[in-house]
This record gives C-alpha cells, sequence and structure tokens, in this order.
C-alpha cells in the first residue's frame, strides 16, 4: 500500500532551546483518515507545521506520496493541502478571490481555477458569499472557506489543524460529513482536533503525542481495546433514590436520580439492569459518561506525566 | 514546475499585489499625486520662479524628472514593504508558503507589484508635471531603464526591510531616516555642482543621486555624474539586493519558525 506521509526521525528544537520534537517516526497510508492527537504544546502543531513546509525542522526527513520535502519540494507540496489551526487569509480580500489566488500558486489556470473554486464553495456553502470580504464571514464560514481554498488544487493529502474549533455542533458535523465524503473518494487526511469524540467517529488510524514524543500509534479499534472500564450515566425513576448497591459493579449517586456506573471490560449490562429492575428502579436514559477516547487519553497522558516526574 | 505553472503562479501573485494597491487607491495613489502637485506649484511656481536657471534649465524643468524620481522610489519601496509585511503580519505568506512556487517567483511577484506602482505613481506625476511645464525627453531608452531600475532596486529594498521588520514601526523606521533624507539630499532640488567640494564627494556617496542624475539626463540631456558609471551602479545594487533577499527567503527568515 502507499504511503501518503512518512514522517522519519523528525526533531525540532527551537531557538530558546526548547526541544519540541524528540525525533518522532511515523506513516499514514494512502486513504486513511488519520487522528494526531495531543495535550497542548505536544508537538502536534510542529509536526504539521514542518510538514506543510511552514516551519524549518532541525533534522529528519518528511516525504508525501515517496516525495522528499527536501529534494523534490514542488511535488511533495502539490500533494498536500493544509487547512491551519488559526485564519490565515487576507480579511480584506474577496472570498472567491482567495480561493482563486489560492490555486493560481499551484500553477492551476485561471479558468480551471475558476470552475474548481466555484464547485470547492457551493460544496462548502460559501458560493453567496463569493464577492464578500472575508472579514465579512462568521467563524463558520471562514473556517469552511480555509477548507475551500485547501481543497482548490485537489491535493491527494489534506492537512487539518483543529478544523472545528469554535464552530458549533450542527456545522461541526456538517463538516464531518464532508471530510468523510472526501475521504471515501480517496483523499487521505490527517486531523489535529481537542475534540477526541471526532476522532473516534472519524478516523481509523491514530498517534499520540506528548511531550515532543508519539506515545501510541495504532489503530483507534485496537486503542479502544485498551480500555478496562467505562462509566456510563443512567437517569432513573423514581426521582428520590437515597442508596443503591448493585452487585459486581462500582455504583455512586451523582444526585438522587442520576446513577453513575462503572463497567469493566467484559462485564454485559444485563444484570446491571436486572438488579436495578428487582430494587424498582427505572432507567430512563442512559449515555457515556465521557467519549471513551477521551478516558483512554486522559489515562496515557496522565501516566506520561507520572513516567516523567519520576 | 513548468514554465506554464510557474507564469501562473507569477502572474497570480503580480495580479493579486496589483489588486491590492488601486483597491486603496486613496492611500496609495492619491497623497503622491496630492504632494507632487504642492511641490510643482510652490517650489517649481512661486519659489521656482526666483530661483532662475538650474543646470541650464529652468527650475520647474530642473526639479520635475527628480520629483518624478522621487515618487517612483518611495512608492515602489513603500508599496512591497507594507504589502510583504501585512502578509508576514496576517500570516496569509503561508498560502504561498505551503505551495510549490519556488522562492524566486514570489520575490519578483512582489517586486514587479511594486514596480507596478512605482510606474503608475511615476506616470500619475509626469501627467501632472505637463500642467507646469513642457516635458522633452532626451533619451527616451535611458529614461525609461532608469526609472525601471530604480524601481525594482526600491522594491527589492522594501522586500528586506519587510523580511526583518517585526512591527508596523519597523516599516517606517527606514522610509523616514534614511530614504527620504537621502532623497532629499540626491540631487532632486538642486545640482550638486552648487555645494562646496566637500559636500560634492560627500553626495557622491549617495546611491539615489546616481539615480535621479540618470533619469535627468534622459530627460533633459544634463546630469551631475556619469551616466554609464550610474547605470553600473545600479544594476549592482539590484543583482545584491536581489541575492540577498533570496537568501532571506531561503532561510525563512521572519516567516518560518
Amino acid at each position: 500500500m502507499t504511503i501518503a506521509l512518512s514522517v522519519k526521525d523528525l526533531r525540532k528544537v527551537y531557538g530558546n532551546d526548547f526541544e519540541a520534537l524528540k525525533g518522532i517516526s511515523f506513516d499514514v497510508q494512502q486513504g486513511d483518515f488519520f487522528a494526531l492527537l495531543g495535550p497542548n504544546g505536544a508537538g502536534k502543531s510542529t509536526t504539521l507545521g514542518i510538514v506543510s513546509s511552514l516551519v524549518n525542522k532541525t533534522s529528519g526527513k518528511v516525504e508525501v506520496f515517496g516525495f522528499d520535502l527536501e529534494k523534490d519540494k514542488a511535488e511533495a507540496k502539490r500533494s498536500l493541502g493544509v487547512v491551519p489551526q488559526e485564519f490565515n487569509f487576507n480579511m480584506f480580500e474577496k472570498v472567491g478571490d482567495i480561493v482563486r489566488t489560492q490555486a493560481g500558486y499551484y500553477g492551476i489556470p485561471v479558468a480551471v481555477a475558476a470552475q474548481r473554486a466555484e464547485f470547492y464553495l457551493k460544496k462548502l456553502g460559501l458560493w453567496d458569499k463569493r464577492d464578500d470580504r472575508a472579514q465579512m464571514l462568521s467563524g463558520g464560514m471562514k473556517r469552511r472557506l480555509m477548507i475551500a481554498r485547501a481543497l482548490v488544487h485537489e491535493p491527494k493529502l489534506l492537512i487539518l489543524d483543529e478544523p472545528t474549533a469554535g464552530v458549533d455542533i450542527e456545522l461541526r458535523r456538517s463538516m464531518w460529513a464532508f471530510l468523510q465524503e472526501i475521504n471515501e473518494a480517496g483523499t487521505t487526511i490527517i486531523l489535529t482536533t481537542h475534540y477526541l469524540e471526532e476522532a473516534e467517529s472519524l478516523c481509523r488510524n491514530i498517534a499520540i503525542i506528548d511531550h515532543g514524543s508519539i506515545v501510541h500509534n495504532t489503530s483507534i479499534k485496537s486503542l479502544l481495546q485498551q480500555l478496562t472500564t467505562e462509566t456510563f450515566i443512567l437517569d432513573v425513576r423514581p426521582d428520590q433514590v437515597s442508596s443503591v448497591v448493585i452487585d459486581g459493579y462500582s455504583v455512586q449517586l451523582d444526585d438522587p436520580h442520576t446513577l453513575v456506573v462503572q463497567v469493566n471490560k467484559g462485564q454485559g449490562l444485563n444484570d446491571l439492569f436486572s438488579q436495578l429492575e428487582s430494587q424498582k428502579i427505572e432507567v430512563t436514559s442512559m449515555r457515556n459518561k465521557s467519549n471513551r477516547l477521551e478516558e483512554l487519553f486522559v489515562s496515557m497522558v496522565e501516566k506520561n506525566l507520572e513516567k516523567k516526574e519520576v | 514546475m513548468s514554465n506554464q505553472e510557474l507564469w501562473i503562479a507569477f502572474s497570480t501573485i503580480v495580479r493579486k499585489e496589483i489588486r491590492r494597491f488601486t483597491r486603496i487607491w486613496a492611500q496609495t495613489l492619491l497623497p503622491p499625486a496630492i504632494t507632487m502637485t504642492l511641490y510643482f506649484i510652490i517650489f517649481g511656481n512661486l519659489i521656482g520662479s526666483r530661483i532662475g536657471e538650474m543646470g541650464g534649465f529652468n527650475y520647474m524643468e530642473f526639479i520635475v524628472p527628480g520629483l518624478i524620481m522621487m515618487s517612483v522610489i518611495t512608492n515602489s519601496y513603500g508599496n512591497v514593504v507594507s504589502s510583504f509585511f501585512s502578509t508576514k503580519f496576517q500570516r496569509n505568506i503561508e498560502e504561498l508558503l505551503v505551495s510549490p512556487t519556488p522562492n524566486w517567483v514570489i520575490l519578483s511577484g512582489y517586486v514587479l507589484g511594486g514596480v507596478s506602482r512605482g510606474l503608475a505613481v511615476g506616470f500619475i506625476v509626469t501627467l501632472l508635471s505637463l500642467f507646469f511645464t513642457k516635458l522633452q525627453v532626451h533619451s527616451f531608452g535611458v529614461t525609461v531603464a532608469t526609472v525601471l531600475m530604480t524601481s525594482i532596486l526600491f522594491s527589492l529594498g522594501g522586500f528586506i526591510n519587510a523580511v526583518f521588520a517585526n512591527s508596523f514601526d519597523d516599516i517606517s523606521i527606514i522610509p523616514t531616516f534614511i530614504l527620504t533624507p537621502l532623497t532629499y539630499l540626491g540631487g532632486v532640488f538642486y545640482s550638486i555642482q552648487l555645494l562646496p567640494d566637500f559636500w560634492q564627494g560627500v553626495s557622491q556617496l549617495n546611491p539615489i543621486l546616481y539615480m535621479v542624475n540618470t533619469f535627468r539626463y534622459g530627460i533633459l540631456g544634463v546630469s551631475d555624474i556619469n551616466v554609464g558609471f550610474a547605470f553600473t551602479v545600479i544594476v549592482l545594487f539590484n543583482v545584491v539586493l536581489f541575492l540577498v533577499a533570496l537568501k532571506l527567503l531561503d532561510m525563512g527568515k521572519g516567516i518560518r519558525q
């Protein structure tokens, strides 16, 4: 299988001697939807910055679809589309001009650039705004503009650095659907996000980076198998439950009508419901306390921190 | 990138630059037109009529080439320094850095943007000068070559200034404290023949003197300095500044961490 992105022994030391990346290596396969996760300051943006040619590396090697970012710069860059974390377009330019200009930087003829700009702006619901200055757009529209701009040269690999930060849930979900659509059409996607629910529902593989090192690089599926417990929140009736004891489960009464239950890996839920029923407690709704990946992520980062402190 | 793609990338940058300065014409094209009209009225007409001849021409005829050149210099420099610094400041330089456009194309695009504004303003000022004096052209070739080379030189200077600038203050320091004094002392308003020998020698260290005088030679046919030598100096400066600016871009100075 073709490797879309290959990062080998990538190291970055900033001017103040801060070592942001300590020789990380990972591969992203063609067609993958890959998540690069980590706490703030872990090195995610530095990694993506180097891959996007916005940050100079200290050492190491980056290849995009087999093209070395140093030796075959033009080919490597042509394969890559970048949606940065912060708005970085000229706020005084018109929406249509921003997308068409970006196409020009890739050597795309004016007529083709115009067609593609129309296609992606329509696809992202911005066509009506094509003659508006970028500063007039809402936050969500600005994010979509950056996606349209990154896609106008039709890259094989799309990098998104927190694309849904500050975007409302409805728009976030429509962006997810769009990203899934272009991934299914063949575009490899690398995503960083603080919404772990986003990574869990979109991505197939994941690398977790912390303090400049990769602490995990595996599939989301196998990562989730490492979860030893899962926490559920149960809304119950009657509203005034005073105490509950369920054999085999750790149960906590958050308030008189909310139970927090920890379920171990491999343990079923049927027994839990039978015991609740025998105690005349009716479950009206049930949900995860937090997203599963989030629990795992927090525990991994905490473990890594403990190791460092030792 | 193929030659056709390079051309598209280059023309995209130039179009974007021209779109920028024409969009804000009230800040870029109008002020020099007003300032230079005032110069023509006050220095050329009111004061000039009392000064008499300078270099064998009436004072208005003498200062017109210098004032055109002054407009070209300040506008070429000002366009690139403010445009490239804004691009850096708003981080939309990243649009270019992620693309396959080579650095020499980026630099050439910004320089031609600066040249376009410099020449546009130079043309406006030339048209305005026709209201005050008859403009003869002694050598069309020398006139065009000088104005073009000078405009390129100061566009490159503006680019280098923008690369090093960290704040909006930094982009006004060089124009205010270096460019303006050198322009005023570069023979725009007087012939250096009027100066004592010592100050004539000092004036010859001022590169703008060579540009103003070569341009004046192209229009009036008179110059305080050797035109061939002046051309060599301008071309040499252009080559050196282009290489310096390109090296800074390759290093990512001020634009890449």
